[in-house]
């Protein structure tokens, strides 16, 4: 894992001292609200609905033990008791007091993390491939780079104010696990004559005008990837649209532009970046890549799983995943018990995970962005060992990518921005579906919902997608198909009116109904709906 | 009738205007009138309140209550979570809040 140098915990803790003395002065009246807002945003707190809400950054979703720990440490501390993981690969405290935040944002710096740039119109946290350094599928591991991404954007002064936030994720296989076509930047790295190097796509995102990011360079060789980002950060600062706050992401600006005068921009721009020198010598990537070595896994370990306990077995089938070491496997920890809060997860819940991924996992975990936990380098032979603990603690939920393993958005239970409760749609549709042998007979079927059109639930990356929205002071669902995050990218189409929340499920019934009745051998839902289109699953919703 | 909410600047409390003072409780709540934003001013000004703000509320034999879901959801709080409400104790609390 990367580790702190030290300007590194020096920007950190320079921040820190920095933000407490914000906090004194503004709870002593020194400055007004409208003075301390962008201060405290910038620092990751938001004032929600019942309390002030800190988001923690988890830079592309690795923690360390020691890290998990201080999460569950403060939730217990200075919230209450629990955490929620994020569509960001982050955490959110939805209960933290203005006063204690110094000595909560001191006890993340002690253990190298933070909340800066988790708020704003900043470079927010980079994200990534939850399975990086231990999917079978991925040419190279690419956190080192996400790294790279995350020190150049750190306080970066060109962009701490750019028309409006702006997030990348970074992948190194074919199977995107990170939804990257989905960000404002989104990048795989790829192979071309023996040479890894960046393919970047621009202009992807979500929100009220999703969109996904065209191709805009195929290849950008490691030693001009700064540069180049620079260059298309550049081009969006300069004629990204200030004025209008929903127009104001970059995918509009390319989507008006056209990507390929974008492209010819930035390529101008490129040449004049790359003479100022910004990329760093290879020796440092070098740097940072040697601490994201993979640990050293004992390739004789057993490969077989004793599947005598039924239980575990249905759960091995469903959360563990082909690690690339003969002998081990990453585990996915559901964080999506059927009745409860997607994401959620109490201190004592965080902690044991700590506790596995010291004892079982090289001291590593990751935040996935549909809101599980992922250990990811476990031998095969302590899986078993691994579940029992899972399951006295609530923790073996066997649903990853089914039906009932729904992203949500905290909603209006929560959310100040948010027109609807996202929550209690979850709860209410994974209870209808909580018969696992009907979830597995569904497949594959990513449910996402959002509580308003900002879509942190990334409703229209679902196979199907829900958003609630306000009608006329109440609560209201719109239904989407068709969409997914994956490296099959689409977004989906709205079927028609919307449901009351009860409806919505009914809704949702109707539509694996006519799945199931529709399909073809070995399709998912998504694939279905693809071939047959929206018409069937229309009349089977309105009749 | 209306209401004048905001939060408590040190805890981001949820906190109602009783004419006199904040309280945590809907139900302490007074109508403000045409005064909300004048009081606001006064209030914000001391630090007693954060971002405050008027809201349309209705009279009911239990107190006053918001008459929009998202400043009834604030007034109890999260529907999904009653042990963190203010009345983790009565499991009918929030029946007027949907």
């Amino acid at each position: 894992m990367y580790q702190y140098d030290e300007y590194d915990q020096a920007m950190v803790d320079a921040r820190v001292a920095e933000f407490a003395d914000q906090v004194r002065r503004r709870l002593a009246g020194e400055i007004t609200e409208d003075q301390f807002k962008p201060l405290r945003l910038m620092n990751g707190l938001y004032l929600q609905l019942h309390a002030y809400m800190l988001r923690v950054a988890v830079p592309y979703g690795t923690l360390s033990s020691r890290q998990m720990r201080m999460l569950a440490h403060i939730a217990r501390k200075y919230d209450r008791d629990y955490g929620h993981f994020t569509t960001r690969q982050n955490l959110q405290y939805n209960w933290i007091k203005l006063e204690d935040a110094p000595a909560i944002l001191a006890d993340l710096a002690s253990v190298e993390m933070h909340a800066i740039q988790t708020s704003g119109n900043c470079i927010r946290n980079i994200s990534s491939d939850q399975w990086a350094s231990a999917a079978a599928d991925e040419i190279t591991d690419p956190r080192p780079w996400a790294e790279l991404l995350r020190q150049w954007s750190s306080f970066h002064p060109e962009f701490s104010y750019l028309p409006r936030k702006f997030k990348i994720a970074v992948i190194a296989a074919e199977e995107d696990r990170a939804a990257m076509r989905l960000h404002d930047i989104g990048i795989q790295i790829v192979e071309k004559d023996g040479q890894h190097g960046a393919a970047v796509y621009v202009g992807g995102g979500m929100g009220r005008t999703p969109m996904i990011a065209p191709l805009i360079k195929d290849f950008v060789p490691l030693e001009d990837l700064l540069s180049y980002l620079e260059a298309c950060l550049r081009v969006y600062n300069r004629y990204g649209r200030r004025d209008n706050i929903y127009k104001a992401r970059i995918k509009i600006l390319i989507h008006e532009l056209g990507a390929d005068e974008y492209r010819r921009q930035v390529e101008e721009e490129f040449v004049h970046v790359k003479s100022l020198g910004i990329d760093p010598p290879r020796a440092e990537f070098d740097r940072i890549a040697a601490l994201f070595a993979p640990p050293a896994l004992d390739v004789s370990a057993p490969d077989e799983i004793d599947r005598g306990d039924p239980d575990f077995a249905v759960w091995v089938d469903s959360q563990v995943a082909a690690h690339k070491v003969p002998g081990h496997a990453i585990v996915n920890i559901s964080l999506k018990p059927v009745g409860g809060i997607p994401g959620d997860a109490s201190s004592a819940q965080i902690d044991l995970m700590a506790d596995l991924a010291e004892t079982y996992s090289h001291d590593e975990l990751r935040v996935t962005h549909a809101q599980n936990i992922v250990l990811p380098h476990v031998r095969k032979a302590d899986l078993y060992a691994i579940w029992q603990q899972l399951d006295a603690a609530g923790l073996a939920t066997p649903n990853l990518d089914l039906i009932s393993d729904i992203i949500a958005c905290p909603g209006l239970d929560y959310c100040s921005l948010a027109n609807a409760r996202s929550i209690p749609v979850a709860q209410k549709i994974a209870t209808r579906f909580a018969d696992l042998d009907r979830q597995k007979e569904l497949g594959e079927l990513k449910l996402k919902i959002s509580g308003c059109i900002n879509a942190c639930g990334h409703h229209h990356a679902g196979h199907i997608g829900i958003l609630g929205v306000d009608r006329k002071g109440t609560e209201n669902y719109q239904l989407l198909l068709g969409g997914s995050g994956a490296e099959d990218v689409s977004l989906g189409t709205i079927t028609g009116p919307g449901f009351d929340e009860d409806g919505v499920v009914d809704a949702i019934e109707r539509v694996t109904d006519k799945y199931l009745a529709e399909r073809t051998e070995g399709e998912r839902f998504v694939d279905t709906f693809r071939r047959v289109g929206m018409a069937p699953f229309k009349e089977a919703i309105y009749g | 009738m209306k209401l004048l909410t905001g939060n408590d600047l040190k805890t981001g409390f949820v906190t109602w205007w009783t004419g006199a003072d904040w309280s945590l409780h809907i139900e302490d709540a007074a109508d403000v009138g045409d005064n909300g934003e004048a009081i606001a001013a006064v209030e914000e000004g001391a630090r007693r309140v954060n971002a405050p703000y008027v809201i349309a509320g209705e009279a009911t034999p239990d107190g006053p209550r918001p008459a929009h879901i998202k400043d009834r959801i604030r007034a109890l709080g999260p529907t999904v979570r009653p042990d963190l409400t203010l009345k983790p104790a009565d499991p009918n609390a929030g029946d007027w809040v949907i």
